[in-house]
């Protein structure tokens, strides 16, 4: 299983690599951990005349939290984000969410910013990214923009990224003691079957706040604000996560795959929401 | 598809030895280790990144070689299974999984090693569930695991062992 040939530019700086887009337009790729984009190109399922590693450009490394922000570089491996103390800090989330990501060593090499960017519904950041109201930050020719991870998502494969831009780096606010990431896969290094990202903030004993998001139940992620409100103000007891619970049912839109028929897809969603919620509460 | 055939030269530090190699971008790093370099150690299972048999360490880091190109690793430090034993011998992991019976066709093994060598150094005394989680990336198809699991453990008390003994 050999790619297709193309041509590699390692260039140093952000600015390079947008020239390098620029020149060839969709006939370049950018390469990050790869371990979306190898894969594809070996079945050749992707032809890719230039690629574009960013391995070398210090601006889209490193974590920097401040206070109760955190910004996260786009080239952060999945195994940089479970060691990060900051991480653990402010958002751990992703810690949790990134543990639940393939195996040791695809966590190694993908990065956060392949994870959010590549676009396909069973990766598991961009729900959780949706689940935090988290903001990407994008750089092409006529300089950065921000986008935020709730209208980044158009289909499968296609997001608010435009061909000539790179994504740099995502910022993230703290978020509430009550989270969890839950997920239901066939074995280690499967993507999701069903994927719940819940966030809970609590006050005098009452929901305060509450963002629920699900995985590879749809072409895209899905952030349910109606599914999140059906726990406001209450004291998360049954009736109010069995509402939560059928909004997100009917907000979700899985098709049949090797993962199973709509019905059983439709089934773990619930039991994998339970639990999430159940965890986030028990933590909140 | 455009099957270019330009050739790029890279380095690459392997087992300590400095080489440089022409190859396509296209290049899998696995490939380059098998065929340019004569290293064998290193296993084609899967081609799909999904069973460890190509496991090498990258600049302390497990990975599955076949899911990078050897441009990637332009200027890295590469310890391949070859690497890994001790010029006086074989290294505990290899001992231990002889002694516990870690391997029976031994086509995972290579990888096996290499990953647990990184596993070890950055969590020298694991857990079962941390050993088994932490070789979640390597499959084997002949010993169930649970014999890779001890032969792992018992690396890890061994190489304590020694570490105490030479303080
Ligand atoms: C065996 C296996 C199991 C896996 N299991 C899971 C799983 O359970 N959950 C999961 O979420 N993922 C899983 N993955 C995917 C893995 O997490 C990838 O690493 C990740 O999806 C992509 O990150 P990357 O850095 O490897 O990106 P790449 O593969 O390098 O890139 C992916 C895509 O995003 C684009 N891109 C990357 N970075 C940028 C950037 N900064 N700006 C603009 N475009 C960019 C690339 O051009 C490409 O189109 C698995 C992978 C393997 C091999
Ligand atoms: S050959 Fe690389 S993971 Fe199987
Ligand atoms: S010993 Fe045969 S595959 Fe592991």
């Amino acid at each position: 299983m050999i790619p297709g040939g193309f041509e590699y530019h390692r260039p140093d700086s952000l600015a390079a690599a947008v020239g390098v887009l620029r020149e060839y337009g969709d006939d370049a790729r950018v390469l990050a951990g790869g371990h979306s984009l190898i894969p594809m190109m070996k079945l050749r399922m992707a032809d890719v005349e230039h690629l574009i590693d960013v391995q070398d450009i210090a601006e889209m490394k490193g974590i920097c939290a401040e206070g109760d922000k955190i910004a996260i570089g786009a080239m952060t491996s999945q195994h940089e984000l479970i060691d990060s103390p900051e991480i653990a800090r402010v958002v751990p989330i992703l810690s949790e969410a990134a543990l639940q990501i393939a195996d040791p060593q695809v966590r190694y090499c993908g990065t956060i910013g392949g994870n959010v960017a590549n676009g396909d519904p069973g990766n598991d950041m961009p729900g959780v990214m949706q689940c935090l109201d988290a903001t990407f930050l994008l750089h092409g020719p006529d300089g950065p923009r921000e986008v935020a991870a709730r209208d980044f998502y158009e289909a499968a494969y296609t997001t608010a990224r435009d061909d000539e831009e790179i994504l740099t780096a995502i910022r993230i606010s703290a978020h509430a003691p009550g989270y969890a990431y839950e997920k239901q896969k066939r074995k280690i290094g499967d993507y999701a079957t069903a994927a719940a990202a819940v966030l809970i903030e609590k006050r005098d004993g009452l929901v305060a706040n509450a963002s629920i998001a699900m995985t590879n139940l749809s072409d895209v992620p899905v952030w349910s604000e109606a599914a999140g409100a059906d726990l406001f103000g209450t004291d998360c007891g049954p009736e109010a996560v069995a509402a939560a619970v059928d909004t997100m049912l009917g907000d979700i839109d899985p098709t049949e795959d090797n993962r199973g028929p709509v019905e059983f897809k439709q089934h773990v969603a619930g039991i994998i929401l339970r639990r999430a919620i159940a965890r986030a509460w028990s933590r909140a | 598809m455009s099957e270019t055939t330009s050739q790029m030269n890279i380095k690459l530090t392997v087992n300590g030895e400095a080489h440089e190699v022409t190859c396509e971008p296209r290049a899998l790093l696995i490939h380059v280790l098998r065929e340019d370099l004569n290293l064998t150690g290193p296993h084609i299972g899967c081609e799909t990144s999904h069973c460890g048999a190509c496991t090498v360490d990258l600049n302390g880091k497990s990975v599955k070689s076949c899911t990078l190109f050897a441009a990637q690793a332009d200027g890295a430090e590469i310890t391949t299974i070859e690497g890994i034993a001790n010029p006086d011998g074989m290294h505990v992991l290899q001992e231990m999984f002889r002694e516990h019976h870690g391997l029976q066709c031994g086509y995972c093994t290579p990888g096996m090693i290499t990953r647990a060598y990184r596993l070890l150094e950055e969590n020298p005394a694991p857990t079962e569930e941390e050993v088994r989680f932490g070789m979640s990336g390597n499959l084997c198809r002949c010993t169930g695991y649970q014999n890779i699991v001890k032969a792992v453990l018992a690396a890890s008390d061994q190489m304590a062992a020694q570490k105490e003994a030479a303080e």
